[in-house]
């Protein structure tokens, strides 16, 4: 069970919240234009990574907010929580492998 | 050909003559190699999936100067790890076809290896819950006969019938309005798959290297040309890899990205007790599944974690949920006390279904996407998969499953089918 800093709430467990896969992922301006190529990439290719990894929680049984995690996907160590639309914070992903 | 490949066969005979010594002269199951500099194929992960595309390649396809790299040690990923539940009741043709092609090939396998493999057909039931759960049933059971594989539908007095212990009462947090039972279903012992693959494919030349991390994917202008790894640089013009929940992390070294999220899987086992249950039980609803081993533990699996990750081990407030249903659904369990648990990290495809086949890069072919529920597959896998390296081409069984699936949309999706649901 991991223990989730909540940005609004601050920490609770895990089972409050859902996962709701990789962050950043933006959803494409212009549908009509995308390729079937393009819809794949944005639909279901990801990078699973191993290690640091970004990703989206919402508090389902608290605040019901959404919010970004970066944890690292090897110990479950989460490293920071920061609000939906801000970037990831400086730091976290360099000198790491993709 | 450096030392020649022994062959002894296991028989009656062979094990009285060496009771008589003692146990002191069985021989080794396999060698240790080390890498030659180069290979024909190169298999990247010596679970399951890997040894029995290795031994296939050999046995089928007569191509043997194949190496097997494997990081650890055979079978410790998922396929010593998992329930080892065996069934081949899928909805779709193409599913129908690959996981029925591999339960035919689990029939004759302790006799093709010479390996007792332990395969109890023993039948697996899958239960419903609810007025939905029944229909998707009904219709899998019609579509499983559409293909000649065996499946029928229990009605909840039946299922009483056939297992006495389970808890039918309609009061019951998960009353059970029926269920469908493939008989020819079961299980077998997983390490025995490893090990018999492995002695198969060592028999015919196949170099088996344990211990040895693959680190980089070599590529010269969209081809790949070997493989780097921690006892160094060893080439091929093809290679598989079959690495279960690490799949993303080798096609990230590869260059590419896939559609596979890794999670961790759990399961654990009971003390043992005397003989109650004699089929597999499964539950895709409450996530359970459940099965009495030789030994008389309780076999018993959860479903994935909550998030992605690689830490093999997984959250218990998962099991917590997953052991309340248990008992809700065999009261008679429930005190028992649980030995040990574990976790392995399962490659889990946005359709449930997985992907054997060809990649952006040339020569390099991955097997994966498997998830929860590889160990069924795992001869038919390697069987196809052989035929893959050997051609450069998939085999019909196969060619359905590619990664390409997600571009074109014609998705296999067997969430319906699929044990745990992701
Ligand atoms: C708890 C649990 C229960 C399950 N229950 C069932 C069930 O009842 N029925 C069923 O059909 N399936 C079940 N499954 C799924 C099944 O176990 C897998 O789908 C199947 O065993 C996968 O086999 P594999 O050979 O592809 O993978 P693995 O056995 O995981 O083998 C992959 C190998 O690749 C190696 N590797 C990884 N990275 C590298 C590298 N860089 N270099 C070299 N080697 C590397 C790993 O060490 C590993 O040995 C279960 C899984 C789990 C975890
Ligand atoms: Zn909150």
């Amino acid at each position: 069970m991991l223990l989730i800093p909540c940005p609004f709430c601050g920490e609770r467990e895990e089972s409050e919240f859902h996962q709701g896969g990789e962050a950043h992922i933006e959803r494409p301006k212009n549908p009509d234009k995308l390729s079937d190529a393009e819809w794949a990439d944005y639909l279901f290719l990801r990078d699973n990574k191993k290690g640091l990894y970004l990703e989206r929680w919402v508090h389902r049984h608290g605040c019901r907010r959404w919010f970004n995690v970066a944890r690292d996907t090897a110990t479950n160590e989460i490293k920071t929580v920061y609000k939906m639309g801000a970037k990831p914070p400086r730091g976290l992903t360099k000198g790491r492998a993709k | 050909m450096a030392s020649a490949p022994r062959m002894s066969k296991y028989s009656i005979f062979s094990l009285v003559r060496n009771a008589l010594a003692y146990h002191e002269g069985w021989e080794q199951v396999w060698r240790s190699p080390e890498p030659k500099p180069e290979y024909d194929v190169i298999i990247v992960g010596g679970g399951g999936h890997g040894l029995a595309t290795a031994f296939y390649l050999a046995k089928e396809h007569g191509i043997t100067n194949v190496a097997v790299i494997e990081k650890g040690w055979l079978g410790g990923g998922n396929t010593g790890r998992n329930t080892t539940i065996i069934r081949s009741n899928y909805l779709w043709d193409e599913s129908a076809g690959i996981y029925e092609k591999s339960l035919q090939l689990y029939e004759g396998l302790s006799q093709e290896l010479n390996f007792n493999i332990m395969l109890s057909q023993r039948g697996v039931l899958n239960l419903a819950h609810n007025l939905h759960d029944m229909r998707e049933l009904e219709r899998r059971v019609n579509a499983n006969r559409l293909n000649g594989i065996d499946s029928e539908i229990l009605s909840t007095a039946e299922i009483q019938d056939f297992i006495p212990i389970i808890n039918t009462s309609p009061k019951s947090r998960y009353p059970i309005l029926g269920g469908s039972l493939q008989r020819r279903g079961g299980t077998a012992r997983h390490d025995a798959i490893a090990w018999g693959f492995a002695r198969g494919a060592d028999q015919r030349g196949v170099d088996i290297i344990q211990q040895c991390e693959v680190t980089g994917i070599r590529q010269s202008r969209g081809k790949v040309t070997g493989v780097e790894t921690t006892k160094g640089l060893i080439k091929a013009k093809t290679v598989g890899v079959v690495v279960a929940g690490h799949s993303s992390v080798l096609a990230g070294m590869a260059g590419f990205r896939l559609t596979v999220n890794s999670y961790p899987l759990q399961a654990l086992v009971s003390e043992p007790i005397k003989p109650v249950l004699d089929t597999v039980v499964m539950s895709n609803a409450v996530h359970v599944y459940v099965s009495q081993s030789d030994k008389g533990e309780l076999v018993i699996g959860a479903g994935i974690d909550g998030c992605h990750g690689y830490t093999q081990r997984g959250s218990l407030h998962v099991i917590e949920g997953q052991l309340g249903a248990l008992c809700e659904l065999f009261p008679i369990f429930s005190r028992l006390r649980m030995m040990r648990q574990w976790g392995g990290i399962v490659d889990t495809c946005p359709d449930a279904s997985p992907i054997i086949g060809k990649t952006p890069v040339g020569g390099l072919y991955f097997n994966c996407g498997w998830g929860t529920g590889g160990f069924k597959a795992t001869p038919g896998s390697g069987w196809a998969f052989a035929h893959t390296l050997a051609n450069g081409e998939p085999h019909p069984l196969n060619a359905p499953f590619t990664l390409d699936r997600f571009t074109t949309g014609k998705l296999i999706d067997e969430h319906g089918a699929a044990a745990v649901a992701h």
